[in-house]
């Protein structure tokens, strides 16, 4: 479980805080989505996450531990981090890439033992990429790539996955392909924090959701609570109307015309 | 004849081929670190703060074992200079602005051998600019055993971090998400590649572009991991400084073409094409 408690964070230069004292817990074996407009500051609560970023106020909790009091491992070990964008100047093959998630469990020396090695074999089958294995990572699709970056989390072999829009360049199918994955993985007991812009989608799956504007809490809860026409039309300054979608009734963003 | 060979022919070969590997090591590493095919100890500034510092270290009669270990002390100089005028230009580790700022960093440096050149000694001048050019013509056991020792402890380094290398090269927030405290792995590698390079600068002056054109090869057999990748660097950047030695022996006799200017030559085309798949 990760835990932001009254959390402000501010870079370097900026008349402004990115987060201005926001709390929200992830609760154990669901999917927790953050939503906001462009710079409501969701992309920052990653960096701050995997601290690019100082706390200028307030803490974070990964399980019942401060995350300042764990080093860099043993917070890899237990939280996989899947940031937005990544770009490898020189491509390495799939299955080496998904090896690297066990950085955190070898360090500098120790060989992959057996161990690790099964760890890497789950990852592949759960993500759908062991076909993938010998190919080089700059000849692969963009649904692919998710899913090996995806893989590469899970080699981590932790129990939270932290996604930052992790379906940005992914067409519709793609797109639903990557949801229902994150749906199994969390009904398998991972805890599933996503950033992400798609609202009706994180509707349809996230058992929870947290909207932001200008680095602040703006709703907590179920997507029913948070879905609320008249609350999305303030933070996307966007006049929608809220239905049900119709297979499965979760609520649905629609836009109207802005005249 | 073996006189020719033993006391000219070897010395300068091995030397040739021991200035090849700190030169690829260094070049794989930084390349890796910096995710910038273009980086190298060269064109990032690092030999020219070592050049400068091996000038004025043996301007001031340092030579011998502490030779490399002035020029060490030049290129971290260097080094931050690059990290302070790229800092200065509001990029905290962006690649491309670190490279600039090296690139920059590189032109004092040549500018500073200059004015220590025009003020100086003829002696020192011809120092000055043997400094300047590279060269392994004048490679004799007692500077080959320093620049050994220099590269077992460099080299080793290197391949010890190489699975950090491995993980910086995902980028900054994915190497921080996977654990790794970026900023000082970072320092690290440019630390160990800086030592080698200064090595191999106090020991045969400035070889540009080995560093750029070495890795490049390395990869093109297949190796993407940096542990093997550096260790191929080493091989690839001893075959390709003997060979450039060669050829600049054989090219115009009884002239010498400096080892420096025939590795520029094939280099910088090299640069330009790279330069271009980047554009």
């Amino acid at each position: 479980m990760i835990a932001f408690d009254a959390v402000t964070v501010r870079y370097q230069r900026a008349k402004s805080d990115a987060l201005e004292g926001i709390s929200f817990a992830t609760p154990p074996g669901a999917m927790t989505a953050v939503v906001g407009p462009n710079g409501s500051g969701k992309s920052t609560i990653v960096r701050a996450l995997i601290r690019r970023v100082p706390l200028r106020g307030g803490r974070i909790n990964v399980g019942s531990n401060p995350l300042d009091e764990l080093s860099g491992s043993e917070f890899a070990r237990r939280v996989a981090v899947v940031t937005q964008r990544e770009d490898l100047t020189f491509p390495v093959l799939v299955s080496d890439y998904v090896a690297l998630g066990r950085f955190p469990h070898l360090g500098v020396w120790r060989a992959a033992g057996p161990e690790d090695e099964s760890a890497i074999a789950e990852a592949m089958r759960t993500a759908g990429v062991d076909e993938l294995a010998s190919r080089r990572i700059d000849t692969l699709s963009g649904g692919e790539w998710q899913r090996v970056r995806l893989a590469r989390a899970l080699a981590q072999g932790g129990d939270v996955l932290v996604l930052d829009e992790p379906t940005t360049f992914l067409d519709i199918g793609h797109e639903m392909a990557v949801f229902e994955l994150l749906e199994r993985l969390a009904r398998a007991g991972q805890t599933v924090l996503l950033v992400s812009h798609e609202l009706n989608l994180v509707a349809r799956f996230a058992t929870h959701m947290v909207l932001l504007d200008h680095g602040r809490v703006v709703a907590d809860g179920p997507p029913a609570a948070v879905m609320q026409a008249e609350v999305l039309e303030r933070v996307y300054q966007w006049p929608v109307s809220i239905a049900a979608d119709p297979i499965d009734g979760a609520p649905t963003v629609v836009l109207k015309r802005s005249r | 004849m073996t006189y020719i060979v033993r006391a000219l022919r070897l010395p300068r070969v091995v030397m040739a081929s021991l200035v090849g590997v700190g030169l690829g090591m260094s070049g794989a590493a930084l390349q890796g670190t910096m995710r910038n095919p273009l980086a190298e100890p060269y064109l990032l500034g690092v030999s020219g703060g070592a050049a400068v510092g091996a000038v004025l270290a043996q301007a001031a009669g340092i030579a011998g074992a502490l030779l490399p270990f002035a020029a060490f002390v030049g290129a971290i100089v260097a080094v931050l200079a690059a990290f302070v005028v790229a800092h200065a230009a509001g990029a905290r580790g962006d690649p491309r602005v670190l490279l600039m700022a090296g690139v920059v960093v590189g032109a004092f440096a040549n500018a500073a051998i200059m004015v220590v050149l025009a003020n100086a000694e003829p002696n020192t001048v011809r120092n000055a600019l043997w400094w300047m050019m590279g060269s392994v013509s004048e490679a004799a056991w007692p500077q080959i055993a320093v620049l050994l020792g220099y590269l077992l402890v460099g080299g080793g380094a290197l391949v010890a971090l190489g699975r950090e290398i491995d993980v910086l090269a995902l980028g900054e927030e994915a190497a921080a998400g996977l654990g790794l405290e970026v900023d000082a792995a970072v320092r690290r590698v440019f630390l160990v590649a800086s030592l080698l390079a200064a090595a191999t600068v106090a020991a045969a002056g400035l070889v540009g572009f080995v560093g750029l054109v070495v890795p490049h090869i390395a990869r093109a057999f297949g190796l993407r991991r940096h542990r093997p990748l550096l260790l191929a660097s080493a091989l690839v950047g001893a075959t390709l400084v003997v060979s450039a030695d060669l050829l600049g022996r054989i090219l115009r006799p009884p002239a010498e073409l400096p080892l420096g200017a025939v590795t520029a030559l094939v280099g910088v085309p090299f640069f330009l094409a790279k330069l271009r798949r980047l554009a």
